[in-house]
Order: C-alpha cells, then sequence, then structure tokens
C-alpha cells in the first residue's frame, strides 16, 4: 500500500518535471512543434497519474478533495516530513 | 511545490494614474506590515507546526498572500503608467522613479526596502498564531489607513477586497489558536511548546 502510494508519487514528480521543464523551454520557443507535442504527450500521463493519485490516496491540490465527510486536504503526511 | 495561475484573484482595471497614491499603497507590498512579509512570514512558519488544521491553514493563506503582492503590484503598475516627469516631480513620485522608474520593487511607502525584519518565526505554536492575528489586524489597520487617503473607486475597490481578506484571515487564525490550545494543558497553555517538546500535547503528532 505504502510503497504503491511512494511509486505513484513518484510518477506524478517525473512527469510534473517533465511538463515543468518543457514549460521553460516553450517560454523562449513558443513555437516548436516537437517540444509542443512532448508536452502534450507527458501532460496526458501526467493527468492520469494524478486522477489514480487522488482516488487511491488523496488530494495533491485543495480542489481535489473529494471526500464527502472530512477535508482531506490537511491530512498528514505534509512534503516536508519524512513519510 | 506551486503553480502559477495566469488571473488576479480579485480585478483590477484602474482608468487615471496616480503616482502620489501609488507611493501610499507600495507600503502594502514591502512595507511593515505589506502583503510580502504576510505571504513569507506563513510560509516559514508552517514547517514545525504540530496539527495539520494549521499546516494547513498556514500553507493556504501563505499561498493567498501571495495573490495579494500580486494585486497589489498590479495596482501600484496601473497607477503609474503614462505619467509625465511633471506628474512625477509634483506628486512626490519622484523618490522613488530616481532609483526604480516605474519597476515594482518592495518597499515602504517611506522609501525604507523590504526586510524579513518585518516577521518572526519564533517555532513556538501560541506565539507565532499570536503574531499572525496581530499581522492581519496590522494590515487591516494600513487599509483602513490607505482607504482614508483614496478617493478613487477604482481604486478603493480591491483596497477594500484585500481589507476584508485581513478580517477572515484573523478570524481563522483565531480558531487555529484554538485548536492548538484545546490540544494543550487547559490549565497552563505554555507548561509545553508542541512544536518542540515530545510528548507534550493531546493528540499525537508528527
Amino acid at each position: 500500500m505504502m510503497d504503491e502510494r511512494k511509486f505513484l508519487r513518484n510518477r506524478i514528480k517525473q512527469y510534473a518535471f517533465t511538463l515543468k521543464d518543457l514549460n521553460l523551454y516553450l517560454d523562449t520557443h513558443p513555437d516548436c512543434l516537437r517540444a509542443l507535442a512532448m508536452f502534450k504527450k507527458t501532460r496526458e500521463l501526467y493527468e492520469k497519474a494524478v486522477a489514480e493519485y487522488n482516488q487511491k490516496f488523496g488530494p495533491i491540490t485543495p480542489n481535489q478533495s473529494n471526500d464527502d465527510n472530512h477535508w482531506s486536504w490537511i491530512d498528514d503526511p505534509w512534503p516536508w516530513e519524512r513519510s | 511545490m506551486w503553480q502559477y495561475q495566469k488571473k488576479l484573484e480579485y480585478p483590477v482595471n484602474i482608468k487615471n494614474p496616480n503616482p502620489k497614491m501609488a507611493k501610499a499603497i507600495l507600503s502594502q507590498l514591502g512595507g511593515p506590515d505589506g502583503e510580502l512579509s504576510a505571504s513569507l512570514r506563513y510560509l516559514n512558519q508552517r514547517f514545525v507546526m504540530p496539527y495539520a488544521e494549521v499546516k494547513g491553514l498556514l500553507t493556504d493563506i501563505g499561498t493567498e498572500e501571495l495573490a495579494h503582492v500580486e494585486i497589489i503590484s498590479a495596482i501600484i503598475y496601473q497607477l503609474t503608467r503614462n505619467i509625465s516627469p511633471e506628474e512625477i516631480k509634483a506628486s512626490g513620485f519622484d523618490a522613488y522613479f530616481v532609483d526604480h522608474t516605474t519597476g515594482i520593487y518592495p518597499a515602504s511607502s517611506a522609501g525604507v526596502p523590504f526586510t524579513s525584519a518585518y516577521f518572526q518565526c519564533k517555532g513556538d505554536v501560541i506565539t507565532d498564531l499570536h503574531e499572525d492575528m496581530a499581522a492581519e489586524q496590522k494590515a487591516r489597520t494600513t487599509y483602513d489607513n490607505i482607504l482614508r487617503l483614496a478617493d478613487d473607486p477604482d481604486v478603493r475597490d480591491p483596497i477594500k477586497f484585500l481589507r476584508e481578506r485581513e478580517i477572515v484571515h484573523y478570524q481563522r487564525f483565531g480558531e487555529a489558536l484554538r485548536i492548538t490550545q484545546d490540544n494543550l494543558n487547559a490549565k497552563n497553555f505554555y507548561a509545553c511548546n508542541p512544536a518542540f517538546d515530545p510528548n507534550c500535547t493531546r493528540r499525537r503528532t508528527r
């Protein structure tokens, strides 16, 4: 259980970093078709991974909190704590 | 981590430039009770907080304050568009202009550059939350003073929004303090500091 959480979170981090780096590159190369295609492909993978994480382990942004009985956004652990 | 959203939390549309007013409002960017010190205060304090509610609240209010930094900056930007050297001299904006032109630089209205001496991170939950509540009231007073000086409705409208947010934040910090005290020894809240001392809180913390 804990391993799957860590595994999924690491995958999200990898996709998010890829998107961030492509974002910076696209800021100065806004018409690069190759980078645009890579961004689109990575965003799909990212969104899928985030949806799976939200459903299994909870939100990574407040808007993803999706529990009728409890505001799970505040639940421990926070990112700066060892998990 | 953070992700920027390309929109203001509250709209800013100022038709008439007014460099004198910009100089007064500058204090809410980089002054002693400004939005920048608010954001950095909360985002720094949150790390040692023992309760999930307080960690969440400091993260979320600290994040909202970054949006307020942007609103204040947008107000100053729009108040200093298309002004002539004559207007700059006549308005008293020249002291700022000579160092920053019309760039947005965090300083107080009197020209003192932003400094982290404007906030504390004491590493004590009760102490830090009291600072936070005081900070919200000080910012509210500053907005009240700005409203005393500002007559342009385009300026007053976003300033009134920001003033209201200070009151909401004050309220939430008060609740965070109550949650904290509910987990401490009711006979002596100061017997220990749950951000540092082990086993001093009723609720298990990380």
